[in-house]
């Protein structure tokens, strides 16, 4: 068992996935499309800017996911792989990502649930292969930084201490 | 676990609050919401029950603002204390980075502390998380009720320590929080660890920002 640890989202990360985000959206006519990991962070968006809030969406998303993979266990599944949500107007479709991310489709009536479906399954073996070799660089301790510290620090020297002050400044003075 | 997100610039973290059923968590969070600046804080959400009881968790980031350039943020989240919804309480522990434990300071509520304890613990255990490893502070609340039990007493039966294994810790180290109170101590010939407390009567606030000063800067310290 360990301690908590940091991973990091690179620069490199960010443009392989949001040329596949990208491709994705071509091709099925979809809106916008969110990749948010199962801890509830938002990691990257492509396509339409979203109109709600982005840290709301990634908390709920991941807690949605992570709670209908427990009724998926409890049918004698090992998960559900994806969901879908239909509203009037908008509707989402959501699938996983090599166990720890979720790719969230948003849609409207400009395209089809069956277009989305079949573009998010084949572009999720893609996003899959850049997740495991991102887990892969943080398994081996090459998560610090992307050269941003050159250190082996997760942050550059000195973000500790000025969040340290910002903590005292908003939570009220020294402890 | 902390995400570091060198394409947005953000750093995210994620503390849970836990403990007991009606221990206080959510009147932990509803403080720091209604306390912290307006441009620091996001919305909150609870998932409750219609008789306001935490059902899934309640969730609340809060801002530290740019820190040489990286958005930094924390996710608060409550887990629900009654004993039934542990799958929701082990779901709230994936990626944590910090746990803060609210403890009910009443007498009768020492079972329910023990047991919300070792439920922490266990959970901790099935996301591969070892307890003792990550950043962790307990509060203990209810301090203003006639029934609240000593802190000393509190502090034997919730915050016994864990032994120090590695030689080079073995040594006193001093409670940041408590002057003349001791973190990592000798006794009987045994060297143990106990983790910071607080009081706390998070209605009035009390205690409720010492707690999570202290749980986020432990939280930050793991980063540098």
């Amino acid at each position: 068992m360990s301690g908590a640890a940091s991973w990091s989202f690179r620069e490199e990360d960010a443009a392989r996935i949001g040329a596949l985000l990208d491709r994705l959206l071509a091709e099925s006519s979809a809106r916008t499309a969110l990749l948010v990991d199962r801890a509830g962070q938002m990691l990257a968006t492509a396509g339409q800017a979203p109109q709600f809030d982005p840290i709301t969406f990634a908390t709920l998303t991941a807690a949605d996911f992570s709670a209908n993979d427990q009724l998926a266990r409890l049918l004698g599944e090992n998960e559900f792989g994806a969901l879908f949500h239909q509203g009037e107007k908008d509707s989402l479709y959501l699938a996983d990502v090599a166990r720890r991310v979720i790719l969230v489709v948003l849609f409207d009536h400009t395209t089809t649930l069956g277009l989305v479906k079949l573009r998010v399954r084949g572009i999720v073996g893609d996003l899959s292969r850049v997740f495991a070799d991102m887990f892969a660089r943080e398994g081996a301790g090459g998560g610090g930084g992307g050269g941003a510290t050159g250190s082996g620090r997760a942050v550059e020297g000195g973000f500790v201490g000025e969040a340290e002050d910002e903590i005292d400044r908003l939570f009220g003075g020294p402890a | 676990m902390s995400l570091i997100n060198y394409a947005s610039r953000e750093v995210n973290c994620k503390l849970v609050y836990y403990g007991p059923g009606l221990g206080g968590k959510t009147t932990n969070l509803e403080y720091i919401y209604e306390k912290v600046a307006p441009a620091s804080k996001g919305k909150m959400i609870s998932l409750a029950t219609e008789t306001e009881r935490t059902l899934f968790f309640d969730f609340l980031p809060v801002d530290l603002g740019t820190i040489r350039g990286f958005k930094t943020r924390f996710h608060l989240y409550t887990v629900p204390g009654q004993v039934y919804y542990n799958a929701s309480r082990r779901l709230i522990l994936r990626g944590v980075d910090g746990v803060v434990f609210v403890a009910d300071s009443q007498l009768d509520r020492m079972e329910a502390n023990l047991e919300s304890m070792q439920n922490l613990y266990d959970n901790m255990a099935q996301h591969g998380l070892d307890l003792t490893r990550i950043p962790f502070v307990i509060q203990y609340n209810k301090r203003d009720l006639p029934n609240a039990a000593p802190v000393t007493q509190l502090e034997e039966a919730i915050n016994p320590g864990w032994p120090v294994s590695n030689p080079a810790r073995q040594q006193p180290t001093p409670n940041p929080y408590r002057p003349g109170e001791l973190l990592i101590s000798e006794m009987n010939g045994a060297w143990i660890e106990r983790v910071p407390y607080f009081e706390g009567v998070a209605s009035r606030g009390e205690g409720v920002f010492d707690t999570l000063r202290a749980v986020s800067k432990m939280v930050l310290k793991t980063l540098g």
